[in-house]
């Protein structure tokens, strides 16, 4: 292909191996323009190395499933250009961090949603009829403040990044905190449930708002004030006995 | 829960501490300002039982907030998670913050 001997290929270094041990792994990729990491694994597999394991599904950003440390910092693969991250024509790929790897490229995601489980991220509604349709305004306050916390696609980036989830491990993490705050701005939702769930050990206090999370959410998610929400609330139904 | 409690105690002394600390700041102002010597000090925060309760105060909630503090740097950077040390630091810092507040009663 022409575009192939335009500009001198990318060095890729993938992570390969398995749980107990595994090392990085060089490839020489075409340096095509306008490819997506994504392109680069899927070449790798086609052409180097057919072993090769990594995760995908929906390739537009939509999924959540595609998230990987690329060249030290955790990113979504299928929106990220490979010549927007090369260093020197290098990439280095790696599985995400505080993700246990099952194998190469791919991580056991179950530790990461069971937290969202434990931080109550889900409806919880206050009685029979909170099930119905309920008329919400668009500038509701509440509304607002789940509008600024919905649409997560679920990838673990900010979970990746977060310092405190490495230094904690019984610390829920972003992402599933996030969640729990937009289910409490639901008007339907009983509400105590979430912040119930944010006082405990590993809870949204356990945040030192450091923010790395809301730097790299690709959809732009800002995780550190839905926790500071919780906290927040937290602290105002503690004080009033009313958690 | 009780890591909660704990980040309920270290916001509570951190306010305190903040308030205290200025009275404190403005003390040692007003003493060297004047300029007071040691037995005119002492005099003085002898001459009411205001002064050792604020002190006493003052030495419990830094003793409790460094004591929480540190606790949660130990627990994050070095994995230390038992508490018994906690404990111990918390009662050496109040012993030595109480030893000088008797001092000056
Ligand atoms: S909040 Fe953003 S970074 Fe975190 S899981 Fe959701 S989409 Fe990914
Ligand atoms: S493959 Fe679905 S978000 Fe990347």
């Amino acid at each position: 292909m022409a575009d192939d001997a335009a500009s001198p290929p990318l060095t890729v270094a993938i992570w390969r191996g398995d749980a107990r041990k595994g090392s990085l792994v060089s490839y020489r990729v075409p340096n095509r323009p306008g490819q997506t990491i994504l392109d680069v694994l899927t070449w790798v597999q086609r052409t180097a190395e057919p072993g090769l394991a990594y995760r995908f599904a929906c390739r537009v950003g939509m999924c959540g499933s595609c998230a990987l440390t690329i060249n030290g910092l955790p990113r979504w693969a299928c929106r990220t250009r490979a010549e927007a991250v090369a260093r020197d024509n290098r990439i280095e790929i790696r599985p995400l961090r505080h993700f246990p790897v099952i194998r190469d490229l791919v991580a056991d995601v179950e530790a990461f949603f069971e937290r969202w489980q434990r931080a109550f991220g889900r409806f919880g509604p206050s009685g029979p009829e909170a099930t119905d349709f309920a008329r919400i305004a668009p500038d509701d306050p509440d509304r607002r403040a789940a509008d600024a916390a919905i649409e997560c696609i679920g990838c673990g980036i900010c979970f990746a990044a977060c310092d405190t989830v490495g230094a904690n491990p019984d610390y829920l993490g972003p992402a599933a905190l996030n969640r729990a705050w937009a289910a409490h701005n639901d008007s339907r939702d009983d509400r105590r449930a979430h912040l119930r769930a944010a006082v405990q050990n590993g809870g949204a206090h356990t945040c030192h708002s450091q923010g790395s999370c809301r730097r790299v959410c690709p959809v732009g998610r800002d995780l550190t004030r839905s926790i500071a929400g919780l906290k927040r609330k937290s602290l105002t139904a503690a004080l009033k006995g009313k958690l | 829960m009780t890591e909660f409690r704990l980040y309920l105690i270290q916001r509570v002394t951190a306010a305190l501490l903040l308030g205290l600390g200025l009275v404190h700041l403005g003390t040692i102002l007003s003493a060297t300002e004047a300029p007071l010597s040691a037995a005119d000090i002492l005099a003085r925060t002898r001459a009411s039982a205001l002064w050792p309760i604020f002190y006493g105060v003052f030495v419990l909630a830094a003793a409790t907030h460094a004591a929480i503090g540190l606790r949660t740097i130990a627990r994050e950077w070095l994995g230390w998670r038992r508490d018994i040390w906690v404990m111990a630091l918390w009662l050496a810092l109040t012993g030595l913050g109480l030893r000088a507040v008797w001092g000056i009663a």
